[in-house]
């Protein structure tokens, strides 16, 4: 028996250190990762929420993000090997075409 | 014996979380979200939610992980480099996660009891498995969505094939 805030409270732990690393990290595929670890923290709030209401549209909304995030996974790699041809570097303080 | 799965597995994920954050080469980070991915798989089962944590498995740190390990080794990336970052990132960005953080936990905790307990196994309305329950859904109300993700996923694989390739 645990309190589901228990569970809602480790998806929220998950969810910040997930936005601290997309903010501290400065290498594009590191940040993408840290993208993931917030769509899994999301997940977690489905899943509990669905065990909580007795429901399964949670798990289901649940299924739809993994098969969102494989689509993204996949698109968001090829941008980054893309990238990678084009500037021959990682980091994202070098890839600032935009921003000059 | 719950609570334990839950503390041992849920000590594991933050852990390995913040190991991705302190970790300075990508594949240590990579490795650190697997771990994460997998403990997330036990507690979705904890939870009642049998298929997706096998779907948690074989997606997320058996595909998506595995094309990121590939990525890495194929871009050859070494350690990162450190550096300031921007001064709206720390500025905004940090007291703003705390504050988020802060915001729920309290939501969460203020609403305890509301919230209820959970209770190991499948509980969801009949008595027949999750998987049964939920492609019960998935092929009858929700099978437009459905079919629609299949043409997302093959848009996918156009857009990464055209994306990836030598010149672009």
């Amino acid at each position: 028996m645990v309190p589901i805030a228990y569970y809602l409270i480790l998806a929220a732990i998950l969810f910040s250190i997930g936005v601290a690393a997309f903010l501290i990290k400065r290498n594009v595929i590191t940040i993408f990762m840290s993208i993931e670890l917030m769509l899994n923290a999301v997940n977690l709030t489905f899943v509990a929420f669905a065990h909580m209401w007795h429901q399964v549209s949670g798990q289901i909304f649940v299924f739809f993000v993994m098969v969102v995030a494989a689509a993204e996974a996949a698109v968001g790699l090829a941008i980054i090997i893309a990238l990678f041809r084009t500037r021959q570097t990682l980091s994202v303080d070098q890839i600032n075409l935009l921003k000059d | 014996m719950q609570l334990a799965l839950f503390l041992i597995f849920g000590v594991l994920a933050v852990l390995a979380g913040l190991n991705l954050l302190a970790q300075r080469h990508p594949i240590n980070s990579a490795l650190s979200l697997i771990v994460v991915m997998l403990s997330l798989a036990v507690l979705y089962w904890s939870l009642g939610a049998e298929f997706l944590a096998a779907a948690q498995v074989i997606v997320y740190s058996g595909a998506i992980m595995v094309l990121f390990l590939f990525v890495i080794m194929l871009l050859n990336a070494g350690e990162e480099v450190r550096s300031k970052g921007s001064k709206v990132a720390s500025l905004i960005g940090f007291p703003g996660a705390a504050a988020i953080f802060c915001v729920l936990s309290f939501a969460f905790l203020s609403e305890r009891d509301k919230l209820g307990m959970t209770t190991l196994g499948g509980d969801l309305t009949g008595a027949t498995s999750n998987i049964t329950e939920i492609s019960h859904v998935l092929f009858t109300s929700l099978l437009l969505p459905f079919e629609v993700t299949s043409i997302l996923i093959l848009v996918a694989i156009l857009g990464a094939v055209v994306l990836a390739r030598k010149e672009l």
